[in-house]
């Protein structure tokens, strides 16, 4: 199977310049890879690093040292060198992130958050709406909510938004961050299938679920990030 | 076979500008100093720090307003690379007439006042050479729905509008010949936050849409966040940290940029 994700000899640490230059070490020597069809599942207790693993794979925060070589197209990319262009071109096409919470931008509506992957990737406007729509009604987001800006959503709902957003337009990888975290039981399962679905037709998952439930219908492996805390 | 990458095809492209150590003294004082970065098609930087920091001098300089003391910028509209500062003054006047475009962030200093708002986006049609009356006429009320000003106004002057419209006048004054490179110092300045909000979306939207360059100069980091794919932090006159945005809002590197980002609550 060919790997989407090869991550190697990755190493983080904050430097706190502020607080003294205290340095925090996260983790050192992480090294795994995932691959198309895989769902990994990382876990360890809060603050072992978690979200700071799966922001490094996605560009957001800048590895200490080591690799992280995403499959775009036909090559592979170094996220750990590749300059901002490059990685903003990775997001576009090969990796979607769904964050713990939906950063609102002030006045776009629901529908134009959910339909923009698809119109940034060049399909046509109709198309995307309809892919759009779909999506919200599986996720069972009132329609009377689709022309509005998700700034005073509920959480819930704020959180279907952004996970409608990743799965209008599943890529090759998707990295989940608790998209679960604050939805109720009924929600929770369309995710869960969602992911399932996206993960049979070929995408490489790896996300972070605190559901021991979720977990269980969503995972194909795990990583305890435990274990690369010792040195780091 | 696959092969490992540094660079896609994205990072072969020309950049439409490139600053080479841009230094701009003001006798002792410095404005800015030892500048490097380049720009490409479509791409919009923003420019963070504190006051003082050099952020509107560097802007003057790259928009060819001011002379750096030292330093170079070249440009390469279409496939031709000029150097700024090389070409003459009427040639340079004439690259930034049609090709770039520069928002202050007092209205006033970039609208005419005693023009009406549709004369205001005609004006620069006519700079361009456009002189059918009726097109100019329909493109400026076309531009004035654009940046939500309800076409009725078009014969009011630019002093019987609000700040928040002014300013979104001043955008379809700047936007309207579609210029490739746009200058734009804390466009959202004077504005009340609601008023802020709109005008952002309205920036986004339209930069988005005409993929255009746009470099920004703003000392707020929600605005950076919201508007810019790259960020520069300046201290001092000099860069201290640069990349793309929300990495370096998100995980900061140097010792001010993390005292930037804590110092607000959350951009
Ligand atoms: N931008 C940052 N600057 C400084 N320290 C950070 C930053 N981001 C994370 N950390 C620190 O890195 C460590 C790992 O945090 P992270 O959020 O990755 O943990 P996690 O495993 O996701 O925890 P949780 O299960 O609570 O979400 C923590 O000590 C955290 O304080
Ligand atoms: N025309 C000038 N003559 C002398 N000194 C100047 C001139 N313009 C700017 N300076 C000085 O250059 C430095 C940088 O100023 P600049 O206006 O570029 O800062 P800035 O980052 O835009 O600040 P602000 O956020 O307050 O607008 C300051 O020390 C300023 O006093
Ligand atoms: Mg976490
Ligand atoms: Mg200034």
């Amino acid at each position: 199977m060919t790997a989407m994700i090869k991550v190697h000899a990755l190493q983080k640490h904050f430097i706190m310049h502020n607080q003294g230059g205290i340095r925090l070490p996260v983790f050192s020597d992480v090294a795994f890879d995932v691959s198309a069809g895989e769902a990994l599942i990382l876990h360890g207790e809060s603050g072992v690093g978690k979200t700071s693993l799966l922001r490094i794979l996605y560009g957001n925060y800048k590895p200490s040292s080591g690799h992280v070589l995403v499959r775009h197209g036909e090559d592979y990319i170094d996220l750990a060198t590749a300059t901002p262009r490059a990685i903003l071109t990775v997001r576009r096409k090969t990796i979607r992130y769904v964050s713990q919470f939906l950063r609102v931008i002030p006045r776009v509506t629901t529908l134009d958050i959910v339909k923009d992957p698809l119109l940034a990737r060049g399909i046509d406007d109709t198309m995307a709406t309809e892919k759009a729509k779909d999506l919200l009604s599986r996720l069972n987001l009132a329609e009377r909510l689709w022309h509005l800006a998700p700034a005073t959503f509920s959480g819930g709902e704020q959180q279907r938004v952004n996970i409608a957003r990743c799965f209008v337009d599943p890529a090759s990888i998707l990295l989940l961050d608790e998209p679960t975290a604050s939805l109720d039981a009924k929600n929770r399962d369309v995710v869960v299938d969602l992911i399932n679905e996206a993960r049979e037709s070929g995408a490489a998952i790896i996300g972070i679920f605190h559901d021991e439930y979720v977990r269980d219908r969503v995972a194909t492996r795990r990583l305890d990030l435990t274990q690369f805390k010792k040195a780091a | 076979m696959s092969t490992i990458k540094n660079r896609l095809s994205v990072d072969e492209n020309a950049p439409i500008l490139t600053a080479t150590a841009l230094t701009r003294l003001y006798g002792e004082r410095v404005g800015c100093r030892d500048v490097s970065f380049s720009l490409w098609p479509g791409e919009v930087l923003g420019i963070v720090g504190e006051s003082g920091s050099g952020k509107s001098t560097l802007l003057r300089c790259l928009a060819g307003q001011d002379r750096p003391t030292s330093g170079t910028i070249a440009l390469n509209f279409d496939g031709v690379p000029i150097n700024l500062f090389d070409i003459s003054e009427p040639m340079r006047r004439q690259l930034m007439r049609t090709k770039w475009g520069i928002v202050h962030q007092n209205p006033r200093d970039g609208l005419r006042m005693d023009v009406s708002a549709g004369g205001n986006i005609g004006e620069r049609l006519m700079d361009r050479g456009d002189r059918h009356y009726g097109k100019i006429r329909s493109s400026a009320l076309d531009w004035l729905s654009r940046v939500e000003i309800e076409t009725n106004r078009v014969d009011d002057y630019p002093r019987q509008f609000s700040g928040g419209m002014q300013q979104r006048l001043q955008l379809a004054r700047v936007l309207v010949p579609e210029p490739k490179l746009v200058f734009m110092d804390e466009p959202t300045g004077g504005l009340d936050v609601s008023v802020q909000a709109r005008l952002l979306d309205l920036l986004r939207v339209l930069v988005r849409d005409l993929g255009i360059a746009a470099i920004i100069v703003t000392h707020d980091l929600a605005v950076a966040r919201l508007l810019t794919d790259r960020l520069m932090v300046m201290k001092d006159g000099a860069v201290v940290e640069e990349g793309l945005t929300d990495q370096v809002l998100d995980d900061p590197h140097h010792a001010y940029t993390q005292l930037l980002t804590s110092a607000v609550l959350a951009a």
